[in-house]
């Protein structure tokens, strides 16, 4: 094992659900404001992973009055409560760039 | 390179290395040879690696054949002596140093990727694609002045980085975490000072 995979493997977590890009997640977010930490929910289609080891982030995206929004989280963060996964989704490729480009019927994931 | 998260879940990039064991293997004193230096082993090699006049020297020192042996100078006379340990110990969290390494050898290279010049056009008929330009005037001064970038040998020199925070310090696996991106490439040698 070398040196940087031996440090990257004091911060990977194991509580984390297995997901894939095309599932929906509820990300649960600690957010430290005003001295008080409260925890906000993102809740989205998954449409990357990317990265290896403890530096891989994940991708989701939502659609928030109307506006396409996009979140990257580092996927072995602290700052992560939990990650629940809603639903399932079936799709044909890794990367769902796609999915920026399309809106309504042509926009949604078939579940798995 | 890689990252970590500090506790408060803020995301840290750091390099990893593997920092000593060094032995020290000789003693420079002011009096005999004019300054104050240790000489410092690092890493322990097969004795067939060595020539004779490096084994010998390990050997009289009655320390482990080391791969390579660099001196430090140090300020004032030290207390350190023949066949002691130096580890990172030496360092704590939060300490500022100085990472002095060789660069990584980019051969022979033209003024663009060299000194970031611009070039020229690559089309719309141009001629002029990667050639330095003008490197002067003509009849005063007839010579071109000392320091113009040119093209010629990038890299394999050595580079210093100063003022890099250590962020955590392993004692067990004599391992630092620096903050950043050190000089050199990756299994490169680097010598660490305090800054």
């Amino acid at each position: 094992m070398n040196l940087v995979d031996k440090i990257e493997a004091r911060y990977l977590r194991d509580d984390l659900p297995d997901f894939r890009p095309g599932d929906s997640v509820r990300v649960h977010v600690r957010i430290h404001e005003a001295g008080k930490e409260r925890i906000q929910v993102f809740e989205g289609a998954v449409i990357a992973r990317k990265g290896g080891s403890s530096r891989e982030t994940f991708t989701v995206r939502k659609i928030a009055s109307g506006v396409g929004v996009e979140r990257v989280f580092p996927l072995h963060s602290p700052r992560i409560d939990k990650i629940e996964v809603t639903r399932r989704g079936r799709v044909r490729r890794a990367k769902l760039y796609y999915l920026r480009s399309r809106t309504g019927k042509s926009g949604r994931i078939r579940e798995r | 390179m890689t990252q970590i998260f500090t506790d408060s879940g803020a995301m840290v990039p750091v390099t990893v290395i593997a920092a000593g064991q060094c032995t020290v293997v000789q003693k420079r004193t002011g009096e005999r040879d004019g300054y104050e230096a240790v000489q410092l082993g690092y890493e322990e090699v097969a004795e067939k690696r060595l020539s004779a006049a490096e084994l010998g020297h390990c050997k009289a020192a009655g320390v482990a054949p080391a791969r390579i042996l660099q001196e430090v100078r140090l300020d004032e006379p030290s207390e350190m002596e023949v066949g002691d340990q130096v580890t990172v110990s030496l360092f704590s969290a939060g300490d500022k140093v100085k990472v002095t390494g060789r660069a990584k050898g980019r051969g022979f290279q033209g003024v663009i990727k060299r000194h970031n010049f611009s070039g020229g056009p690559k089309t719309h008929g141009s001629h002029f694609h990667r050639a330095p330009g003008s490197i002067g005037a003509s009849a005063y001064p007839a010579r071109v002045q000392k320091g113009q970038k040119l093209p010629g040998q990038m890299g394999n020199h050595k580079v210093t980085t100063s003022n890099l925070e250590i962020v955590e310090v392993d004692a067990e696996e004599n391992l630092l975490l620096i903050r950043g991106a050190v000089p050199g490439g990756r299994n490169g040698l680097v010598r660490i000072t305090r800054a």
